[in-house]
């Protein structure tokens, strides 16, 4: 069973709505949207206390209800949404192998967008030592047992983490009858901007910075987690353990696919347009790099939304790459590469780069050797930085991000 | 603690434990690990009433919920030992029996890596160590040739010995199998059943923290306890157990196409060593380490450990160094102070003692409970079979088979990762085995053993699971802590 689609949209969150609302506004005629979920909105479903759509509704929306009005925009378009849909893997013409109630399928679009978000790395992946009772999960969890099933995992976990979805988690606690006895970070600073990182103290809840947790204890239930803080070992005894943040792009479909994930970023590699470098698959959102917002995933799906409908005049791509390379400590350049032959209004008109960890110094963008752009500041980890990507980019043979720190 | 019958809490008293049986049973046996359940399959299928007591809240609460996962031929198996006989016996019936029971083989073939030349030069020894095994397949490859069968492996190669026919199967499922079938004959499976104490006048009586039960005879497949369950029987300390930690990592389902084959390193006196092999879901993993501790249920993993594990995994196969983690888990396994299975027979007493199979039960399971009924034949009565053994087919969770997704109809896809339907959770759950823990249900169903860990799908299971595991993911929503 083989059905054809001009655009086969992965993942209907933001991106993934935006870019097929974008397509069909430019007169592509048959856009699916491929969901596992039964609803769109992807993670903003669960995401009870983030605001959605001022940017693309102009009204404030809380989360299920945001991905409600994605559905009833997609319907309003034109676009075929199919729920309850998994993605199992990806061709290399842009075929996907579908498995849903009608069981496996092969869908082939002219194009492929693959819109699959991210999710925040679990204990396993973090190599966290100690027993492996029940009791540990991420924010995306905890608020899903909340949102969806009114349960609680915990009343008195210790929170890892303080990017700004850390934040969410303590509030997601408070409003549902937990209270968290730490805030733990390994960093000497908060990562979410003031005065977000003031909020734990304000409502009573220790945060203590340069901490880092080193065992967790526990026999079927979570008792305790053991914690290295000023060089001491202390144990604080809760019943949970919320890992936050950290998230990792969603990208196991390009990791066993021969296109593979780019190893700074761990989503799949793009030019400048989100095409990935087999010309049928485009991607966008957090799928490319996490994690940004609803907001800016829906602006990024919506730009690549409307190359792709450009791109569907063409033959698929060809044309050389020129790989983005980049000094440590930045931790990744999106889009990865440029391609030679890619159109002229490109999806992308910034490079968005973040850096491993808190450094100072000058970072600069050079082209075939030439210093194009520089600028001298402190830089910090999770936090999106970017820079024009210069109009003659494309044509250059060499384009590389060097960083010389402070010493 | 355990309820009773009548809502109160057993007490500790033999008066008050209430009597689980009405009748006695022929077998009862300690230990619901994989070597228990095939003891229970071959007795209940020899026509034995059979009782299988299990201290913890499901089967393979012990050492058998962790291991490689391979399917030995005994090559390296001491010579001309019971264990090696036992391997082979146990390999040849899991291969006559896996179809029938839809139990996986992933057909991988192991290769003996010698990283070194000082290891090269062991690998004829244990060449000839496998053939007088009884073992046919061995061959000796240079370095190149062997990259030739797998070539994802690291240049460094210096030679390999070739072992076919060692293959992976689900650790997990087999057992289940075992006990389904045994379940399916009459066998009853006792959970939270702790043996106390038990005493032999002319017939068992064995008290459990559940209750009691009477019983023709014993067989003690307790793993992790074994020494304790025959102190517990009032028998001489044979044996000591000491366990000996095992920790793994498994990684994404990316690496799969990079390890088409076992990975074995040159074994030393202490252990097998640190094995590379592809798992039948798909994934990768890497471990054991083999450390000696005290502690007979907690093992617990180590950073440091997981992070040589990794080091260990890309420097055998340089690709895997860009693949993701999983998952990590530790076990242990019940090592004994010699390197021989420990088996005692006391026929005046009724009694039958398999310990200390510390590493190869998953192969030996099946030998194990060959040996042992042949063993029990020495006891004197007889059963009588029952005419035809009632099929039984567990859910197939490899993915070299078909899986419950690629149906029509499935439902619901409730973990994304590993692809598992809300049929087949269903399923596990109101089956005549059901997971009693979390554990138990991933194990039953691979649900939350993918890469996100339950992300996505832990609140689903929370609520699909709502009083039917020992402990519950989610807690209370009301009322204060």
């Amino acid at each position: 069973m083989s059905s054809t689609a001009d655009v086969i949209v992965v993942g209907g969150g933001p991106a993934g709505v935006a870019a097929a609302l974008e397509m069909r506004r430019r007169g592509v005629e048959k856009v699916v949207i491929l969901d596992r979920d039964p609803h769109l909105g992807g993670a903003t479903r669960h995401c009870s206390h983030s605001p959605f759509g001022m940017f693309e509704f102009g009204r404030v929306y809380f989360g299920a209800a945001y991905g409600l009005r994605l559905e009833q925009e997609a319907a309003k378009a034109g676009v075929d949404v199919r729920t309850g849909h998994s993605v199992v893997k990806l061709g290399d013409d842009g075929s996907v192998v579908v498995t849903s109630h009608r069981g496996l399928e092969t869908l082939t679009g002219r194009r492929v967008m693959m819109t699959t978000g991210a999710h925040e790395t679990p204990r396993s992946a973090r190599l966290i030592a100690g027993d492996r009772p029940v009791g540990v999960v991420t924010t995306g969890t905890l608020q899903s047992y909340v949102a969806f099933h009114g349960l609680m995992p915990f009343r008195r976990p210790v929170i890892v983490g303080s990017e700004f979805v850390s934040l969410s988690a303590v509030l997601t606690c408070l409003l549902h009858g937990a209270r968290p006895v730490a805030m733990i970070e390994t960093q000497p600073y908060a990562l979410a901007r003031a005065p977000l990182t003031w909020f734990p103290r304000l409502v009573g809840i220790a945060f203590h910075r340069e901490a880092e947790i080193i065992a967790i204890l526990g026999r079927s239930r979570v008792e305790a987690v053991s914690i290295r803080r000023n060089g001491q070992v202390e144990t604080l005894t809760c019943d949970g353990v919320l890992l936050t943040g950290r998230f990792t792009p969603e990208s196991s479909l390009f990791l066993q696919s021969p296109m593979g994930v780019d190893p700074g970023s761990a989503g799949p590699a793009v030019d400048q347009d989100g095409r990935s470098a087999n010309p049928f698959y485009f991607a966008g959102g957090n799928v490319l790099r996490a994690v940004e917002t609803g907001g800016w995933a829906f602006r990024e799906g919506r730009a690549i939304g409307a190359t792709l409908a450009h791109d569907l005049a063409r033959e698929p791509a060809s044309g050389d790459l020129v790989r983005v390379s980049f000094d440590d400590p930045i931790k990744l350049v999106v889009p990865n590469f440029l391609r030679r032959s890619a159109l002229p209004s490109a999806a992308f008109r910034h490079f968005q780069l973040r850096f491993l960890r808190r450094a100072r110094g000058r970072l600069h963008l050079e082209m075939d050797g030439r210093d194009t752009w520089h600028r001298q500041g402190q830089w910090l980890p999770e936090r999106r930085i970017l820079v024009a990507i210069p109009s003659g980019a494309p044509q250059a043979q060499q384009i590389h991000f060097s960083f010389r720190e402070d010493v | 603690m355990s309820i009773g019958s009548d809502g109160t809490h057993t007490g500790k008293g033999m008066e008050a434990r209430e009597r689980l049986l009405e009748q006695p049973c022929d077998i009862a046996i300690i230990g619901a690990g994989v070597v228990g359940c095939a003891v229970a399959r071959k007795f209940a299928l020899a026509g034995a009433k059979v009782v299988i007591l299990e201290r913890g809240p499901d089967i393979l609460s012990g050492a058998s919920k962790a291991n490689s996962a391979i399917l030995h031929t005994g090559f390296d198996a001491p010579a001309s030992s019971l264990e090696t006989e036992l391997i082979r016996g146990g390999r040849q019936e899991y291969l006559e029996i896996r179809e029938s029971l839809n139990l996986p083989l992933l057909t991988t073939d192991a290769l003996v890596c010698a990283w070194t030349n000082l290891e090269a030069e062991k690998l004829e020894s244990i060449q000839a160590q496998g053939r007088g095994n009884g073992v046919a397949g061995l061959r000796l490859l240079g370095g190149s040739e062997a990259r030739q069968t797998m070539p994802s492996l690291s240049d460094r190669l210096v030679a390999a010995l070739e072992v076919e026919g060692e293959h992976v199967i689900d650790p997990w499922s087999a057992p289940l199998a075992y006990l389904t079938q045994a379940v399916a004959l009459g066998a009853k499976f006792l959970r939270n059943a702790e043996l106390l104490k038990g005493s032999f006048d002319d017939r068992w009586r064995l008290e459990t923290s559940s209750g009691r039960i009477e019983a023709r005879a014993v067989i003690n497949a307790a793993g992790l306890y074994g020494d304790i369950v025959d102190q517990c029987l009032g028998f001489n300390a044979e044996f000591q157990i000491k366990p000996r930690k095992g920790q793994f990592v498994v990684l994404d389902k990316a690496g799969f196409r990079h390890v088409p084959r076992i990975v074995l390193p040159v074994p030393s006196e202490m252990t097998k060593g640190i094995v590379v092999c592809p798992t039948v879901f798909g994934n990768v993993l890497i471990g054991p380490t083999a450390e000696e501790q005290e502690d007979r249920s907690r093992a617990t993993v180590e950073t440091e450990t997981l992070k040589a594990l990794l080091k260990r995994g890309a420097e055998a196969v340089p690709a895997l160094a860009n693949i993701p983690v999983t998952a990590v888990y530790a076990g242990l396994r019940p090592a004994s102070e010699s390197k021989a299975y420990r088996i005692f027979v006391r026929p005046d007493q009724r009694a039958i003692t398999l310990g200390g199979i510390r590493s190869t039960g998953l192969s030996s399971a099946l030998g194990l409970a060959q040996f042992a009924l042949k063993l029990h034949a020495g006891f004197g009565g007889s059963f009588t079979a029952p005419p035809a053994a009632p099929s039984v087919r567990v859910p197939n969770l490899a993915e070299n088979r078909e899986r419950d997704w690629q149906r029509p109809d499935h439902g619901e896809m409730v973990c994304h990762c590993e692809l598992v339907t809300k049929r087949e959770i269903e399923a596990a759950l109101r089956s005549s085995v059901p997971p009693g823990d979390f554990g138990g249900l991933k194990r039953r169903t691979r649900a939350g053993m993918g890469r996100c860990q339950g992300f996505y799908c832990n609140a689903r299971l929370a609520e699909m699971t709502k009083g039917k595991l020992a402990t519950p993911l989610a807690i209370e929503t009301e009322g204060e802590a």
